[in-house]
């Protein structure tokens, strides 16, 4: 048999196990080249099914864009969007437009406009331009190419700026500072530098919807919810941290750090300093970041005491370079159109890629100038944050009692520009669904736009988070009323 | 009948080896004794040794992938690989394993580098942290050159900026039109309409109103690098690469790769060529491309060229456009010097928009324009720069991403009130063309006398000198000493041809808008000073 057949002899004999390996493992090589190539053009043939959701017609030999690009230029369907889309196309106006819809949904306040409108009209063209000594105008001040990290003084201002707000008890350091063109660019850059494409930062939930996109647009790391409970008041903590963190690992995927914003978004509660300690104790057993936004630490109108993780983090208990901190100006000096935003981190190689990064997004230097002198004119300061701290409590007491009396709760919050209500008893389903549902009678039957809970990935359906900064006072009987109609035709 | 006689025949031949026992019945001993053996070289060797090299293959891959995406991370370019002993993960991790033991999780200790106490930053930003910074900077921030002050300090020829004629500004110009309503409240990222008007008026002006731009088509971000990032992002995807004619603008490199992580290949332009962009060889690098297996989706052209200031020709964007179509590509056009140009009236400015517009609508789609506002207003200090694409996904989608590099509302008002007068664009635009072509007369020709020659060129705020002569040795490395007399010896920070990717050494970028008369003065008996050194030591 051998000497008749003896290619069978091969294949049969003791070569069996030789050519059985080799034969599968060039077959399997050559399929993972096959989809390989097959996967990074998408293209080239007009019959592929991707190219002709698209483009508009089917023309052959029309250019595409790229796979990624593909996702961020479609609509989105995250309801903080379309709400913001809605009001958009039709804004309450007092006088030209009563049945419009109001705007409960973007943190900004307006609360101190009057104060701001009257330091920019005394110091804006003065702010901007530097004399020089013979006291002629001296355009290149501004004009010029400047370090793209920001200008010194405006790193010390800012410094200074953030120490006062936080309580006076950490300081920070200039050069541990970059200036960026707001808070959004600021988590980008940040994210980017601290994960790899692929890796993920746990974030506890319910958090700001914005993340979404500032993170996985471009930067391709994950966000992996740690769901916080109502009967926590949606405070995070260490177990279901841990939880989170096996159960990415157990998936394969690597956890870079923890992102988190406090006072928190949506909810307004604030972190206390044991909470601090013990996520900063957690991220140092597993060697990951720790990403404080802390865009609203000025935006502080309860009684308890706001802490920075910078005060944390120099206690001197931790390694501090895992520490990052994120602030910007445009909610605690509701100047948002500014785009100012600050990274403030301990770690040294971030600190050097982001200043790199920042010819991207850097601040333009009339805007720097403009921000030294008004964040250095400390006597404004004291009274823009003692009067915006104030009114934005008058605001929420007068909110949250109008609610009160129509049956509706909020949960505990001491900061922020906003409120997060719990409208579960509106609810015509306990669910998801029955969530949308509400949020969709609340736009366009009561015609007020506020963010609902599945927007920022709570994990308990009913939740709405309310802005109520930018409201006057005369606005909120109208919301009342709407809402109370809305209720007594859910109830009934 | 046959089935039987092959497991014979094969159990037989394995036997032969193991035992030396031959014959048909000892190997049926052999199975019923061996049941193991049996499966393995029986049937089942066939089926198993098809499954387990392919899981083998498979774990090999899965651990490859993930050792790579570790690898970069440990960097040992760094300082800081001192204090994190992470240089070779392996090592240090079976050297932690052994001296601590104490947690049996082999997990733990090969997937975060070290136990040790710092924290890396990811793989990415390690690469950033090396890459990128103009060599010379350093140095001019250090010890700038002051005419009064530190008249020995370094002079910036490296920095194409324009200092001397933005001081024309008045200061009425600026400052009307700031109200704290318009400029605190949050705003669309992507630019105000008012401003888009303006911005596609001054464009179009650049090409002596020969072309329209369609306010629409705009996308306004903070500076031009935003933009050309911004727009590598929509066209390619991670792994894809442009084609980039050399020498090139040193930031492409930065706005192309370092977050995108789009490749570029460079396509080298020679002296002989005039540095013309030739389709021959685009077509040749195209090919290499896709011979390695990378594929091209588009080419980045600037016009007028950085660093060389030619403009290109109508009869060669037709070519590099034909090219792109041919190709089914994108091209990004860079005008970002389009309002600089100086030189005859013959020389004309080309956009390739206007190119564009005798062509097909659905291929107009592959045409993006990157445009800046600093550098033709001489207010890079502002950070306005423009993306203008005839292709509606590519605005969608970088609408939204100007959120990470948005223009601030000041910045927007500022430049509206500036220059939204017609009038002013248009004695703007008269006045910085004749100045430049002013002082870049006056600077080549003070470098001609000293023999130094340069391109013809008729746009930028920049000149491209031809230094070879002054080299000691015809490569890189007399290129790169050359440059380091420049800085030392004649205290003059100028731009040398292979940070612009240049293949022939010996070439120089000097920016000269930046000099008063009386400056190129002092450049000159500097670079005087540098020549005659070069000769002495020939």
């Amino acid at each position: 048999m051998r000497l008749i057949v003896p290619l069978r002899g091969v294949i049969q004999g003791r070569g069996g196990l030789f050519v059985g390996s080799l034969i599968p493992c060039c077959l399997f090589y050559v399929l993972q080249l096959y989809l390989k190539r097959r996967r990074s053009p998408p293209d080239p043939p007009p019959t592929s099914s991707r190219s002709n959701l698209f483009s508009r017609g089917n023309s052959i030999g029309r250019v595409r864009v790229s796979s990624r690009a593909v996702p961020v230029a479609k609509p989105t369907d995250s309801p903080y969007y379309i709400g913001l889309e809605r009001v958009k196309a039709d804004p309450y106006d007092q006088m030209n437009n009563r049945d419009g819809i109001i705007q409960l949904g973007l943190a900004e306040s307006s609360l101190c406009f009057d104060l701001l409108q009257r330091w920019m009209s005394e110091n804006l063209m003065e702010s901007m331009m530097i004399q020089s000594d013979d006291g002629e105008f001296d355009i290149s001040s501004i004009a010029m190419y400047k370090p793209f990290e920001g200008l010194l003084e405006l790193r010390v201002a800012f410094a200074d700026f953030m120490s006062r707000i936080m309580g006076g008890n950490v300081s920070f350091d200039p050069s541990n500072m970059v200036i960026t063109a707001g808070g959004t660019p600021a988590i980008e850059v940040l994210a980017f530098c601290l994960a790899d494409h692929g890796n993920a930062l746990l974030i506890p939930s319910p958090y700001y919807p914005g993340f979404d996109r500032d993170i996985k647009f471009r930067t391709g790391v994950e966000l992996i919810p740690v769901h916080c409970r109502s009967s926590d008041n949606f405070t995070v903590t260490v177990s279901a941290l841990e939880q989170a963190f096996n159960q990415a690992r157990k998936r394969g995927s690597k956890v870079s750090g923890i992102l988190f914003s406090n006072p928190s978004n949506p909810v307004g509660n604030i972190l206390s300093r044991e909470t601090l300690h013990d996520i900063l104790r957690f991220a140092q057993e597993k060697n990951i970041h720790v990403i404080s936004d802390e865009i609203f630490a000025g935006s502080v109108y309860g009684d308890k005491e706001f802490v920075s993780m910078a005060e944390v983090a120099v206690s001197g208990e931790f390694d501090k370079s895992r520490v990052h901190i994120i602030y910007g100006l445009s909610k605690d000096l509701s100047i948002p159109g500014f785009r100012a935003g600050v990274i403030y981190s301990f770690h040294e190689d971030v600190v050097n890629a982001a200043k790199k990064l920042m010819r991207f997004s850097s601040v333009p230097v009339p805007v720097q100038r403009i921000l030294i002198s008004l964040l250095s004119d400390t006597r404004f300061i004291e009274e823009y944050m003692a009067s915006h701290r104030q009114r934005i409590r008058e605001k929420y007491i007068r909110f949250v009692e109008g609610l009160k009396q129509l049956g509706i709760p909020c949960a505990e919050s001491d900061g922020g520009l906003y409120c997060w209500v719990d409208m579960r008893s509106l609810l015509t389903s306990y669910s998801e669904k029955g969530e949308l549902e509400l949020f969709e009678k609340l736009l366009s039957v009561a015609k007020i736009n506020a963010t609902p809970g599945t927007a920022c990935y709570c994990i308990e359906p009913g939740w709405f988070r309310c802005c109520f900064t930018a409201l006057a006072d005369e606005d909120i009987p109208v919301i009342m009323a709407r809402i109370r109609q809305l209720a007594e035709s859910a109830r009934s | 009948m046959t089935r039987t006689g092959i497991y014979r025949n094969r159990s037989g031949t394995s036997d032969s080896e193991t035992s030396g026992d031959d014959g048909g019945g000892g190997t049926t001993v052999m199975r019923v004794i061996v049941p193991l053996q049996g499966v393995v070289q029986g049937r089942g060797g066939l089926v198993l040794g098809s499954v387990i090299p392919c899981a083998f293959f498979y774990f090999l891959q899965f651990y490859l992938k993930r050792n790579r995406r570790d690898e970069p991370e440990p960097d040992p370019d760094n300082q800081n690989s001192a204090s994190s002993p992470g240089s070779e993960p392996n090592n240090s991790d079976s050297s932690s394993e052994l001296t601590v033991l104490s947690r049996s999780l082999s997990r733990v200790v090969t997937s975060p580098r070290n136990s040790g106490t710092h924290v890396s930053v990811s793989g990415r930003a390690n690469s950033i942290l090396r890459g990128g910074d103009s060599p010379g900077k350093k140095r001019v921030e250090e010890d700038p050159y002051d005419e009064l002050d530190n008249p020995d300090g370094i002079i910036e020829l490296g920095l194409a900026q324009n200092k001397d004629l933005v001081s024309d500004y008045s200061k009425e110009e600026t400052s009307i039109g700031l109200s704290l309503s318009g400029i605190a409240s949050y705003e669309p990222s992507d630019g105000l309409m008012e401003l888009k008007m303006v911005v596609a008026r001054l464009m179009s002006e650049a090409t002596k109103n020969t072309v329209s731009f369609d306010p629409s088509q705009l996308v306004l971000t903070s500076g031009a690098a935003a933009a050309v990032e911004i727009l590598s992002f929509c066209l390619a995807d991670s792994g894809n690469a442009f084609l980039v004619p050399t020498p090139c603008s040193p930031g492409f490199d930065a706005d192309v790769k370092w977050r995108n992580g789009v490749e570029i290949i460079h396509v080298p332009c020679r002296s002989s060529d005039n540095f013309n962009i030739s389709v021959t060889t685009l077509d040749r690098a195209f090919s290499q491309a896709k011979k390695r297996g990378v594929r091209i989706r588009g080419i980045i052209i600037s016009n007028p060229s950085n660093p060389m200031g030619s403009l290109l020709s109508r009869e060669n964007l037709y070519a590099i456009l034909d090219f792109t179509r041919e190709k089914n590509i994108h091209i990004i056009s860079n005008e970002i010097f389009a309002g600089s140009t100086h030189g005859d009236e013959e020389a004309e400015f080309v956009s390739i928009a206007e190119i564009a517009d005798t062509e097909e609508t659905f291929d107009k789609e592959r045409v993006h324009i990157v445009y800046d506002l600093s550098k033709d207003l001489s207010f890079p200090g502002l950070r306005t720069g423009a993306i203008y694409s005839f292709n509606e996904n590519v605005l969608a989608a970088s609408r939204k991403l100007t959120t990470f590099s948005p223009v601030s509302s000041p910045s927007q008002h500022l430049l509206i009130s500036a220059i939204s007068k017609p009038e002013f664009i248009q004695t703007y635009v008269k006045t910085n063309r004749q100045r430049l072509q002013r002082i870049y007369s006056e600077f080549v020709k003070g470098l001609k006398s000293l023999g130094i020659e340069c391109t013809r060129s008729n746009g930028g705020l920049f000149c491209w000198a031809d230094m070879r002569g002054l080299i000691s040795s015809y490569s890189e490395k007399g290129e790169i000493e050359l440059w380091n007399k420049f800085l030392n010896i004649g205290k003059i920070n100028i731009t040398p041809g292979s940070s612009c990717h240049c293949i022939e050494p010996g070439w120089f970028r000097f920016c000269f808008s930046n000099l008063s008369e009386k400056d190129v003065l002092v450049v000159m008996n500097r670079i005087r000073k540098v020549c005659e050194t070069c000769k002495s030591q020939d």
